[in-house]
């Protein structure tokens, strides 16, 4: 699918999913969901911790080297009689996706979830050509069928409930019974299984993301926990693989030191249901998989990020767990953030890859609390990179000039973390006591684009950072 | 220029390299003949017994169910009572795995035993793991005439047959094992990790047994 890229209208966006009740409901999940999860899953293994620097290293160990184990992957995938493709722009991706599809005169394409893929808008595209592609993630299928944009990287239709999805299938399935019973998740689940079972045998090529690419080998592999993507990927006579550049990892024992990071960080499980390494197209003596296996290796200016203070984001595994963790996209949500990617990755990421100029204040879409960071398996240091990227946005002149001047005085007090405690406490306390009479201000100084239109509350007593670390010791206590 | 001339040269502009250094062709080399290990969870040391009851745990907390046998020879007997338990008709398909065939399945007079991929078609396959990882209960499958990928996804129910002799503590000892079996580099078509039944969590972060994969997973332990 191809929507229109809306992070230029992130307050809007943000001011409609304030009011959506159904979606508050959702976000309110995550905090007893994904993030109590991943805790209990971090806290089950001692070495979780060390495994995280561990993953750290190998990314910016590969990413230092990533032309040699490039080369070196293509290689081996070309040894195992499979296809090699590179991609400089999203165009030329789904260029090569289609000129595939054509040779093997394909009507319908299966999907696995990939984020590259919608990064691309490789659906539209396959639909504009008399290509039918069916997404075989359940997350994925629900939202193909909407014609919406994903909500998040791992569950992608954290903003539904099932009312609105039973409406979708019931408007969709239309051959069914109309007097069919599918108002349980269950009585979804086995509808979408029937249906997408008669896609999964008759597609001509499957494609499927990549979640690593092992140089050792020329493998490709996939995470999944429903079996989608290797359904997609074994019965077509084709498989395509959609991955980016900074996939690739040295070995075998690399991506295991990655893997026991991913699934932990994403869903708090030990280990995704299954993970699959795929090594070029079937052999001789097999009886089943593809007869042909391509990996389009996407750039899509990930290469000038490596040259400049964005390149620690090359390391991102796309697990979620910043976004889960982020109070802004608990409260608003990812289709605010008005593309692909959201929460704190898709708030560094955007920006690179759809330009400043549309994406430059998602960055200011943050509490600057540094959760996301605390959670990242790579260790990302997202709020630092997100400060690049008002600095960028403050030097393009790209603010109106009076958030600039108080930008600057805000970025010198938030370089110094110590100081900028220090000064909001003490104008914290300031604030509450010349309003404790009232509990409200009609009027500040300063701030008088503020109180014009409504009261300031009163502050009570206690900044977000204080607040934040009391509830982190609260938090660690057993 | 090429695409792949375009997007190399690129990512060598930023990294400042040309490409023809020494040094971090050495290094890369290295890294790749070495392959050295990283951090490996303790957990997944102990003795073999220990192995297998920490597979066991792990697996069943991903609603997988496991059966241990005394021998191969339990395993017709074994599939059957599975069948049957789960009401299903009294058929099964394998691949040509030769511990699979040679398994007593004449002792099991009702049950139709039948050899191949799967087409969609079957309700119940049986596997024959290459080995396992105790560190997460997983199992591992490689693809071939003697356990066709398909039989893992398409069927309803899976059944996978485990040497408790091959759980390993951690992924790490299976790359090795599969290193000297197929040669340096040089990986089998599909390995397969499979840690439990399909599942998913799509519809309001509802947890659901059987996404499209298998809705059942049985483990049939081989501990003689
Ligand atoms: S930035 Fe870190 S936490 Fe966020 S998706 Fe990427 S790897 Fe996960």
């Amino acid at each position: 699918m191809s929507h229109p890229i809306k992070s230029p209208q992130f307050k809007e966006n943000a001011h409609e999913a304030l009011q959506d009740a159904q979606l508050q409901k959702a976000l309110g999940k995550i905090e007893t969901g994904a993030v109590a999860r991943r805790r209990s899953a971090a806290e089950h293994l001692p070495e979780f911790e060390r495994l995280r620097d561990s993953a750290r290293d190998i990314k910016n160990h590969t990413l230092a080297h990533l032309d040699l184990y490039l080369e070196q992957y293509e290689k081996r995938v070309n040894e195992q009689g499979g296809h090699v493709h590179w991609a400089v722009t999203a165009e030329d991706m789904r260029q090569i996706v289609l000129d595939i599809c054509k040779k093997a005169n394909a009507r319908i394409v299966t999907k696995g979830k990939s984020m590259i893929g919608e990064e691309v808008a490789l659906n539209d595209f396959l639909e504009k050509n008399n290509i039918v592609p069916v997404e075989t993630d359940l997350g994925e299928y629900i939202i193909q069928i909407r014609n919406e944009a994903p909500s998040h990287i791992i569950f992608p239709v954290l903003h539904l409930n099932k009312e609105e999805i039973e409406e979708d299938f019931r408007r969709v399935h239309t051959n069914l019974p109309v007097g069919r019973n599918i108002k349980e998740p269950a009585e979804l689940l086995a509808e979408a299984r029937t249906v997408l079972r008669e896609k999964f045998l008759a597609a001509d090529v499957g494609i499927t993301g990549a979640n690593f690419l092992v140089a050792e080998t020329g493998t490709s592999l996939i995470v999944t926990n429903e079996g989608n993507g290797d359904l997609t990927q074994t019965l077509p006579k084709v498989h395509i693989v959609l991955a980016s550049i900074e996939k690739v990892v040295p070995t075998l024992e690399d991506v295991s030191q990655m893997l026991r990071v991913l699934a932990r960080s994403a869903t708090g499980q030990e280990i995704s249901i299954y993970t699959t390494f795929s090594t070029g197209p079937r052999r001789k003596e097999d009886v089943d998989g593809p007869g042909e296996y391509h990996v389009i290796l996407l750039d899509n200016g990930r290469s000038a990020m490596l040259a400049g203070q964005f390149r620690d984001m090359l390391r991102c595994i796309r697990c979620g767990a910043c976004m889960n963790h982020c109070p802004v996209y608990g409260a608003v949500g990812g289709h605010a953030y008005g593309w692909v990617y959201p929460g704190p990755m898709g708030a560094v990421l955007t920006p690179s890859l759809i330009g400043v100029d549309k994406a430059g204040h998602l960055p200011n879409a943050s509490t600057f609390c540094g959760r996301c960071e605390e959670v990242c398996p790579v260790r990302i240091p997202l709020p630092k990179m997100m400060r690049h990227w008002r600095e960028r946005e403050f030097e393009r002149h790209l603010s109106p000039a009076t958030v600039r001047s108080g930008l600057k005085v805000w970025s010198f007090f938030a370089l110094r973390p110590t100081l900028y405690g220090f000064f909001a406490g003490l104008g914290m306390n300031l604030l509450a006591s010349l309003g404790r009479t009232k509990g409200r201000f009609r009027w500040l100084p300063l701030a008088g684009g503020w109180t014009r239109y409504r009261d300031f509350p009163v502050p009570q007593g206690e900044t977000f950072q204080s607040r934040w670390k009391n509830r982190q010791r609260a938090e660690k206590k057993p | 220029m090429s695409a792949r001339d375009t997007v190399l040269g690129s990512i060598r502009r930023s990294l400042g390299a040309s490409g023809n250094e020494t040094m971090r062709g050495q290094t890369v080399d290295d890294r790749l003949a070495r392959h050295p290990k990283g951090i490996i969870p303790k957990r997944g040391e102990g003795s073999k017994a220990e192995r297998l009851a920490l597979f066991k745990t792990m697996i069943e907390q991903a609603f997988a169910t496991v059966s241990i046998l005394k021998s191969s020879d339990e395993i017709p007997s074994a599939v059957a009572a599975h069948l049957r338990s789960k009401n299903l008709p009294m058929e099964i398909r394998r691949g040509e795995d030769a511990r699979l065939a040679n398994a007593p399945w004449q002792n099991e007079k009702t049950l139709s035993v039948t050899t191949g991929p799967s087409d969609g078609k079957q309700l119940a396959a049986i596997s024959h793991a290459y080995g396992a990882v105790a560190e997460t209960g997983t199992l591992v499958l490689v693809s071939g005439p003697e356990n066709p990928t398909t039989l893992s996804f398409l069927p309803e129910h899976h059944i996978v047959v485990l040497d408790a002799g091959e759980i390993e503590g951690n992924y790490e000892a299976v790359w090795d094992r599969i290193r000297e079996k197929y040669g340096r580099g040089i990986m089998p078509r599909t390995v397969n990790w499979i840690s439990g039944p399909s599942r998913t969590a799509d519809i309001e972060q509802v947890l659901l047994q059987g996404a499209h994969g298998p809705r059942t997973l049985h483990v049939l332990v081989i501990d003689k």
